[in-house]
């Protein structure tokens, strides 16, 4: 895998977005997610309302692709429910992994599929996917209190 | 002449590509390459001996005992034990720092006592006396460094004291590169009582190294940072303190006689050395020894020392790097450099710079304590050895201008 395929515009845009980088006020949930031997340190807030993603946000710091890949969810599961959140992001990982091959699901995700050709590097999988691990956490745990 | 070319021949994983351009390996704190000989030794031991040392009377058996006990005689001449007795094989640093901790710390320090640290300690250094304080109910305490990265001796002074019962410190830092003046720090110590544990990992494959003249109780390495393989470490400590330690790992080869109830065990060292030790690793690292003595630590340091000055010069025309670490010559700093891009994240810089071929480390380098300290998320570090150039050090530098534009920057 190149560098221009990796640090694409797309990516990089979204690895400086402030608008997704912030601290969320009215937040009912969050969750930290931590890769400890490269220090990409992130805390996803949601705004959760009768199982809807209404708001979501993040702070903390990391790489690049960590970075990006955090706006890029955020983008993608705002204002949808719980479990459709859940969902892509067991599509997301499952693409990470090169276990989904359909264009359908694929398209899902929307601007994330960006990540894709990710697998080709084996050293930047795990910044790719933290979002979504911690993402998914963050909803089993705010389920299990609702 | 120093001919590092000559050198390097000597390493076959250097002789390779990566991503289509020449490796230039710049990650030497994190383990170093095997020079052909060593490779050679180990093989040849597989070959022709692969016995169970210290057992049985069978040829085989008595060779690899030979080796084993030979290659143990020659770690102690090489760092200046007074003894063979006093070397103990271990894994690595982690498993001879673990081995203190769980003997010496958990049966010696008591409730109260101080159990001192610099901040900049690897994480072995530091969390297995984070576990001796927890449970045995002392203080852990840390020296600070000073601007230059150093540390500052009204500081120690109030720091290590009568109360403090055990001072672990790295002699060279595996992140800022700083080396501490071991010798002087040890003399202080000792006079408030204190035993001391050097972390040698970093130092021992840079400095010529004399416990003897350090006057550690306990010194710590691993032979794969000292181009021995991976498996083999070494735990220097005083007869005196060993003697009466409990034993650490309990099983065969450090016993005496075994009843049902109750066990005797064996003398030094094999009381610390429970279960087929690594022979081969140990037959590496006296082969690596070997290979150290072909040229002479003067020699060696003065190369070094080159490299890492002119490193440190040739970074500073890289637009927004910042360097963490003492900028002084080599009585201060090893050849060990880490460093921040402002903007862009330290594995970035990995992945960027390794489209050129060349590895260097990201990341917090298992000292997460100095990286909160520094206020450091993560830096990137590259570390020499005996066998990198200058001219390694011109396409690293050519290679970092790119990354800023890689991520987006204008400059």
């Amino acid at each position: 895998m190149n560098l221009s395929s990796l640090y694409t515009e797309l990516i990089l845009e979204h690895s400086r977005n402030c608008e997704n980088k912030r601290h969320l006020e009215c937040a009912t949930c969050s969750k930290r997610g931590h890769n400890p031997s490269c220090g990409d340190d992130i805390t996803i807030e949601l705004l959760m309302e009768d199982g809807k993603i209404v708001d979501a946000a993040f702070t903390g710091s990391g790489c690049a692709i960590s970075q990006a890949s955090t706006s890029m969810m955020i983008d993608l599961v705002k204002g949808r429910s719980a479990e459709e959140a859940e969902e892509l992001s067991q599509i997301f990982l499952g693409m990470i992994k090169r276990e989904i091959k359909t264009e359908e699901e694929l398209e899902l995700l929307e601007e994330a599929i960006a990540f894709q050709n990710i697998s080709n590097m084996p050293a930047r999988v795990k910044c790719a996917v933290l979002a979504w691990h911690t993402l998914t956490e963050a909803i089993q745990e705010a389920n299990l209190h609702s | 002449m120093y001919d590092v070319q000559a050198i390097r021949q000597k390493f076959p994983t250097l002789q390779q590509q990566v991503n289509g351009k020449p490796l230039i390996y710049f990650d030497n704190a994190a383990t170093t390459h095997t020079p052909m000989e060593v490779l050679d030794a180990v093989r040849d031991y597989k070959e022709r001996f692969n016995a169970n040392p210290h057992r049985g009377a069978h040829y085989l058996g008595i060779q690899a005992t030979e080796l084993y006990e030979q290659a143990r005689e020659k770690v102690a001449a090489f760092i200046n034990a007074p003894s063979p007795q006093e070397v103990i094989f271990t894994k690595n640093a982690t498993e001879a720092l673990n081995l203190v901790a769980y003997s010496y710390g958990f049966s010696q320090i008591q409730a109260g006592d101080d159990i001192v640290l610099c901040i900049s300690e690897h994480h072995s250094n530091l969390v297995p006396w984070q576990r001796v304080a927890k449970l045995k109910g002392a203080t852990l305490r840390y020296l600070y460094l000073t601007e230059d990265y150093t540390l500052d001796w009204e500081e120690v002074r109030e720091v290590i004291t009568t109360k403090t019962a055990l001072f672990a410190i790295a002699q060279m830092s595996n992140v800022l590169g700083t080396i501490y003046p071991i010798r002087e720090l040890v003399a202080y110590a000792h006079q408030q009582g204190a035993v001391v544990v050097v972390d040698g990992a970093q130092s021992v494959p840079h400095l010529k190294t004399d416990v003897q003249e350090l006057e550690a109780d306990f010194f710590v390495f691993s032979g794969h940072k000292v181009f021995a393989p991976m498996g083999i470490g070494v735990l220097y400590g005083r007869r005196e303190l060993l003697e009466s330690m409990p034993p650490f790992l309990m099983g065969g080869e450090m016993v005496e006689y075994v009843q049902e109830q109750e066990t005797t065990f064996n003398d030094i060292p094999y009381k610390f050395e429970a279960g087929t030790p690594n022979v081969e690793g140990a037959v590496g690292l006296a082969s690596a020894i070997d290979f150290l003595a072909g040229t002479s630590w003067e020699a060696i340091q003065e190369h070094e020392e080159k490299l890492t000055r002119y490193a440190l010069e040739r970074l500073q025309e890289v637009p927004h790097l910042k360097i963490y670490g003492p900028q002084a010559g080599r009585t201060g700093r090893g050849p060990v450099i880490a460093f921040t891009i402002d903007g862009c994240h330290p594995h970035d810089v990995a992945t960027i710079v390794d489209q050129d071929g060349i590895a260097l480390r990201a990341g917090h380098h298992c000292a997460q304590p100095l990286m909160n300290y520094l206020k450091a998320p993560a830096t990137s570090r590259i570390s020499f050895s005996l066998y990198n150039t200058k001219d390694e050090i011109d396409v690293l530098i050519n290679s970092l201008q790119g990354v800023r534009g890689w991520l987006g920057y204008e400059s």
